[in-house]
């Protein structure tokens, strides 16, 4: 249990910096100290309607009223938003049924073309019809097809996919992630389905007369741009809100169970009852869905998509994000999910700026014994240019110092190493012949 | 090699296994076994290490289908059946090296024994079943399984398994690495489990402990049965006790 002054602590740095991000939203310290009170909101124990209602204050009124002022704002938290439900989809197939998937991107893929071949003039290359389909309820429906879409690829990979353990379910996932780019890259032919490397554009966006008639109401005049940016940030909290609901959900539940038996010792969980080929399937099936509603989103939000948004990096970022936030943990995979998208298009972005304003001014860093004059650092030294290496770095100081994640499965508070006894005696060797 | 012919009692045996051949790769590890058990009966198989022991339950669960050979479970042919679709024919297996969860709870353990059964009422109720049988597992019911001792372990294995409601519970070797007092008092509990009409195969190396709890008994060596019988008359076989009681 947090005592109370921490949580007063942070409702008054979330208040402060609130404030200070609504009188200043282009400035990049506000902005992390928001974050950082998100952050704390979601990794402390105990105080939930206290937390719960910080955590709702600085979404649904300090970003959306600095939001309005700065679009970017919108644009990095949906960005964030999106990359959290698949970390939330990858955390049940990785987190909670301890299957290795290198291949994640792919639904997110197929959620993304299902909207996109349709959702403009795309699909009237090889079928008859009125196409793009706008209007109001297509987005929508659209968007339930590739939770579908993506929940079938899942179940079709699976198969064949997880008759094989560890190391190779992972490769094979990651050869048949990339099968689906590397058709999405050549569908153009002998059928034109996905417009091959040229990608899709533009796609539609559903209609929003009802925000935007909303935001005329109160005053705020941002044209489109504005009410799409705010749109997609609403639209992605109210799914994220979904998706948490039902992560906490099928985590108490028999699923849940079945899912984490299955990955703590295969053997013991047959012997209860429970198999393995199903409850496998099942967990792809769903994280593959949260995976697809967000391609459908992100088709929507970006007006394009091409084959090159679903490269084994991003399958990797996702993983990254579950890694870092903790395996398992549904707070740790927002909570890595906020942090890896924070690094990738804030921090490396004005640690660069920071470094080369240094560099114009001519700034001298003078410790006495050495001076370093930054006129001199080279062009090179650009942090937005190193992030993967950096991603690296922090991921091998992770696994050192904190190998079950910032936000450790409550289930794993059993120390690393501590295994018992009985654990190294088990023989390995007497497995079912495969 | 009927083994009806010692069959103190006319009922129609729980599980039968005829002529079950299984192995590992290059390893013939069964070579032609046959038993039976029927209802409310406990059957010990004895025998030295590797001497298949352990694969008998394997076969019997559906962790490893036979080479060949046939398993009956009232009758009805299951050898080769995947291992969660026996369990939900009524057989629990405590299996080998007790594999409890580590990093679950013994109530999270116990409840994912209870994954067959939906209805939260009749889980309760197993479950307190179970904490009545080990009350030490009610004490640490929200500790994680890898945090308990070794007999709290076994108690927790078997427990789980109770937890099927199993018709038949396999039980591999309950008393390995157990200090001796714990011994008495797992006997102690597998009596009570008898005495309320379970039916137990338990494979034990602890010969002597195991021919004074169970009715009938078999003594599998390098994967054939050798002896067969009542406990009390196989405790008093030369050879067993030779090999096995220590004696002379």
């Amino acid at each position: 249990m947090t005592p109370g002054w921490i949580i007063a602590l942070i409702a008054a740095a979330g208040a402060g910096f609130g404030l200070a991000l609504i009188a200043a939203p282009r400035s990049a310290w506000p902005l992390l100290g928001v974050f950082g009170a998100l952050f704390a909101c979601l990794s402390v124990r105990g105080w939930k309607p206290a937390r719960f209602a910080i955590a709702l204050a600085l979404l649904l009124v300090v970003i959306p009223a600095a939001g309005v002022q700065n679009n970017f704002l919108f644009e990095l938290v949906t960005q964030m938003g999106i990359f959290a439900a698949m970390a939330l989809g990858l955390n049940i197939v990785v987190g909670m049924a301890g299957l290795l998937d290198l291949g994640y991107a792919a639904f997110f893929a197929v959620g993304a073309y299902t909207w996109a071949i349709f959702g403009s003039a795309q699909a009237a290359q090889f079928m008859s019809g009125d196409f793009p389909l706008a209007g109001w309820p297509y987005f929508y429906i659209f968007s339930a097809l590739a939770v579908i879409a993506a929940a079938l690829l899942g179940t079709l990979i699976g198969l064949p996919a997880l008759r094989l353990r560890g190391d190779y379910l992972a490769i094979v996932t990651l050869g048949l992630g990339q099968v689906v780019r590397v058709l999405a890259n050549n569908l153009d032919q002998p059928v034109n389905i996905t417009n091959g490397p040229q990608g899709i554009t533009p796609i539609e966006r559903p209609p929003i007369g009802w925000l935007e008639s909303l935001m005329g109401a109160l005053g705020i005049d941002g044209g489109p741009a504005l009410g799409y940016a705010l749109f997609f940030y609403l639209l992605v909290l109210a799914v994220i809100g979904v998706v948490v609901l039902v992560n906490v959900r099928l985590d108490r539940s028999r699923f849940g169970r079945a899912w984490v038996a299955i990955r703590e010792d295969e053997i013991a969980a047959r012997a209860m009852g429970i198999s393995p080929t199903r409850t496998k399937l099942q967990a792809f099936a769903t994280g593959a869905a949260f995976s697809g509603v967000m391609g459908a989103i992100f088709s929507a939000k970006q007006l394009f998509v091409s084959p090159e948004s679903f490269t084994l990096l991003q399958s990797i970022t996702i993983l990254a994000m579950v890694i870092l936030g903790g395996m398992g943990s549904i707070r740790g995979a927002i909570i890595g999910a906020m942090a890896v998208t924070l690094l990738n298009i804030e921090v490396l972005k004005s640690f660069s700026d920071f470094l080369a304003r240094l560099r114009q001014t001519g700034f001298v860093l003078d410790l006495g014994v050495v001076s370093f004059n930054f006129a001199n650092l080279s062009d090179q030294v650009e942090p937005a240019k190193y992030e993967r290496m950096i991603f690296g770095i922090i991921l091998i100081l992770m696994m050192i110092f904190r190998p079950s994640g910032l936000i450790p499965e409550a289930r794993h508070r059993l120390e690393e190493g501590e295994q018992t006894e009985q654990m190294k005696a088990t023989p390995a060797g007497k497995r079912r012949a495969p | 090699m009927s083994a009806l012919s010692q069959a103190a009692s006319n009922e129609a045996p729980l599980l039968e296994l005829r002529e079950v051949h299984a192995g590992y790769g290059h390893i013939h590890a069964l070579k032609g076994v046959s038993l039976d058990v029927r209802p409310g009966e406990i059957v010990t198989l004895i025998g030295s290490n590797g001497a298949g022991k352990s694969t008998v339950l394997r076969c019997i669960s559906g962790l490893l289908a036979p080479r060949s050979g046939v398993i009956r479970l009232r009758g009805m042919e299951i050898q080769g059946r995947q291992a969660h679709e026996v369990a939900a024919l009524g057989i629990g297996h405590a299996p080998e090296g007790r594999r409890i969860f580590p990093k679950l709870t013994v109530d999270e353990n116990l409840d994912i024994g209870a994954y067959l059964e939906r209805d939260p009422a009749v889980i309760a109720a197993r479950k307190q079943e179970v904490f009545m049988l080990f009350p030490r597992l009610a004490e640490r019911r929200r500790q994680d399984g890898g945090t308990l001792s070794g007999g709290e372990q076994q108690m927790l294995a078997i427990g789980r398994a109770l937890m099927q409601n199993p018709a038949l519970l396999l039980l591999d070797e309950p008393t390995l690495g157990l200090a001796p007092v714990l011994v008495d008092t797992l006997f102690d509990t597998l009596k009570l489990l008898h005495a309320a009409g379970k039916t137990i195969l338990l494979v034990e190396q602890n010969a002597w402990h195991a021919l004074r709890l169970a009715q009938r008994a078999y003594v599998l060596e390098t994967g054939r049965i050798t002896h067969q019988g009542s406990a009390a008359v196989i405790a008093d076989t030369p050879d067993v006790k030779r090999a096995y009681l220590g004696g002379d």
